[in-house]
């Protein structure tokens, strides 16, 4: 079992799902959170005060998977959240410890998928 | 000699200062409807013409739209408020000062540009926004305003009857919207998907507001205290009621739930088919004309958009300019010499050339405004360029054109 995390720009998001879908992974959990990797972030101003480098809006795709899933996941989320251009975001594959479904008790692969 | 009357002055005083509540109203009702990226920009350009026309129209805004003339405008004797001063100018308005007739009009000239920011919303450049604003103010509802309203103006002397501004507010700025529209082309990405509103009760507010507003929009344009007011007051409110009523019942029946944001789009529709109206019809005609509205605005913003595939990202076309051509032609229909004996009678009054009348005053606004809107949006697209940058579009005009964001994550 492995835990898929993915940071992806917010605008690419419905083609990451539809990309998800077609690869019949289902089950995501989305949150939005501010960061930035190479991009370094955006000016602001606010009543002539300038901020820099602050944080962007990003998307955080967290996807739990048996390891049959883990390549179909990761490429399905290249595709829909390439644009070739700096800030597309990371995936991070984590070994997922354990997993239960709190509806049945069920735990493991069983309670993934 | 014209006597100023009191109560009269305070009244189109007052109403002038409910019309300029309408734009930042009108900002929060398309404020909350675009993604959050985005609502700075629209709030910033409702506000920006505030700034913009105000200064517009005293220097000379109101000479072109009101000076005396036969012309194509008013021309520039009144630039800079020569001549306009603070006694009453007996051919707009026999009992008010000449500067309250202006700065009740002002308030309308202002509303009106910013009505067609919700066919562009979420990707014109603020520069070119800006300049298109100006031109457009100038050179399409300067010169439209004084052939409605205007003395000398040929639709005026034609007999057309629009009482708060159906063809010069809602039909010319909701043509303009289709024109902007097309021209602009579609938002980034909204094929996968229409981008859902980021804060509906920002509509319910602005819904309000503008409802609030649009009181001193019609009952203020009777120029004066009196029962025409009162008659104005009583079918705005009627038909803003019918037709919200109406949107509400026709998604509870095509869609399973009613909505809030379609009892909002209703009532909106509402108040803008009866604008041309509220002068001259009882309030049974405005219950009639408030049901039928939000039948035809729900056709052209659920059906016909769709098919056509423009993107009226919030329905300017779709609602104030479909909805005000029913306004212009209702009027036709249900005007009354009973209700107001200075109009004229509609259709079902025994008077069908009026409501031929109504048809070519409708025909010219929609002609005339899509035509030049079209060319003044080419002309500043070959200047400034008018589309953001494809990056820019995706961030957001917030941060990309005025360096603020509306909503904080952390703290």
């Amino acid at each position: 079992m492995k835990l898929v995390i993915a940071i992806i720009q917010p605008h690419k998001l419905e083609d990451v799902k539809k990309e998800l879908y077609a690869a019949e992974v289902n089950l995501i959990t989305v949150s939005e959170v501010l960061g930035h990797g190479q991009q370094k972030g955006v000016t602001e101003i606010y009543r002539g005060a300038k901020e820099t480098g602050n944080l962007l809006r990003k998307v955080r795709l967290e996807i739990a998977v048996n390891e049959s899933f883990v390549e179909p996941t990761i490429k399905a989320i290249i595709k829909g959240a390439k644009t070739g251009n700096v800030g597309d975001g990371k995936i991070f594959v984590l070994d997922l410890g354990r997993c239960v479904r709190i509806r049945t008790n069920e735990e493991g692969s069983l309670a993934i998928g | 000699m014209n006597m100023i009357n009191s109560g009269d002055t305070a009244w189109v005083l007052v109403s002038s200062a409910l019309v300029l509540l309408m734009t930042p109203a009108l900002a929060f009702f398309y404020g909350g409807m675009v993604r959050k990226k985005n609502v700075l920009s629209i709030l910033m350009q409702c506000c920006i013409i505030l700034g913009l026309i105000s200064v517009q129209w005293v220097l000379f805004g109101y000479s072109l739209s009101f000076a005396p003339g036969k012309g194509f405008w008013g021309g520039f004797g009144w630039a800079g408020l020569n001549g306009v001063g603070l006694e009453p100018y007996a051919d707009y308005a026999g009992t008010i000062p000449h500067q309250a007739f202006m700065v009740f009009q002002m308030m309308f000239a202002i509303i009106t540009p910013a009505l067609i920011i919700g066919a562009f919303a979420e990707r014109m450049k603020f520069s070119a926004f800006l300049l298109f604003t100006l031109l457009w103010a100038t050179l399409v509802y300067d010169p439209l305003c004084h052939w409605v309203w205007g003395l000398g103006g040929w639709l005026r002397n034609m007999g057309a009857l629009d009482f708060a501004g159906g063809t010069v507010v809602h039909i010319n700025a909701g043509i303009a919207a289709l024109a902007t529209a097309l021209a602009i082309g579609k938002r980034k990405n909204i094929d996968k998907g229409t981008p859902t509103p980021h804060n509906m009760p920002f509509v319910v507010l602005g819904t309000g507001l503008l409802w609030f507003g649009w009181f001193g929009f019609n009952a203020g344009s009777a120029l004066a205290a009196n029962g025409l007011a009162v008659n104005a007051f009583v079918v705005t409110n009627t038909a803003a009621a019918a037709a919200g009523l109406s949107w509400a019942i026709i998604e509870w029946i095509r869609n399973g739930k009613p909505t809030i944001f379609g009892f909002c789009s209703g009532a909106v529709a509402g108040l803008v088919a009866i604008t041309p109206a509220a002068g001259f019809v009882n309030v049974v005609s405005a219950v009639i004309i408030g049901l039928l509205v939000s039948v035809l605005c729900f056709i052209a913003v659920s059906i016909i958009k769709p098919m056509l595939g423009y993107d009226d990202s919030l329905d300017a076309f779709g609602v104030h300019c479909i909805g005000g051509i029913w306004g212009a032609l209702a009027t036709g229909l249900f005007a009354s010499k009973a209700v107001n004996p200075a109009g004229a009678d509609g259709l079902f009054y025994g008077n069908p050339a009026q409501f031929k009348i109504q048809l070519i005053a409708v025909l010219i606004t929609l002609a005339y405004s899509f035509v030049m809107t079209f060319v003044i949006y080419k002309a500043v697209d070959l200047l400034l360029g008018m589309r953001v940058k494809e990056e820019d579009e995706m961030m957001g005009l917030d941060l990309t054109q005025h360096h603020e964001r509306a909503y904080t994550v952390l703290e």
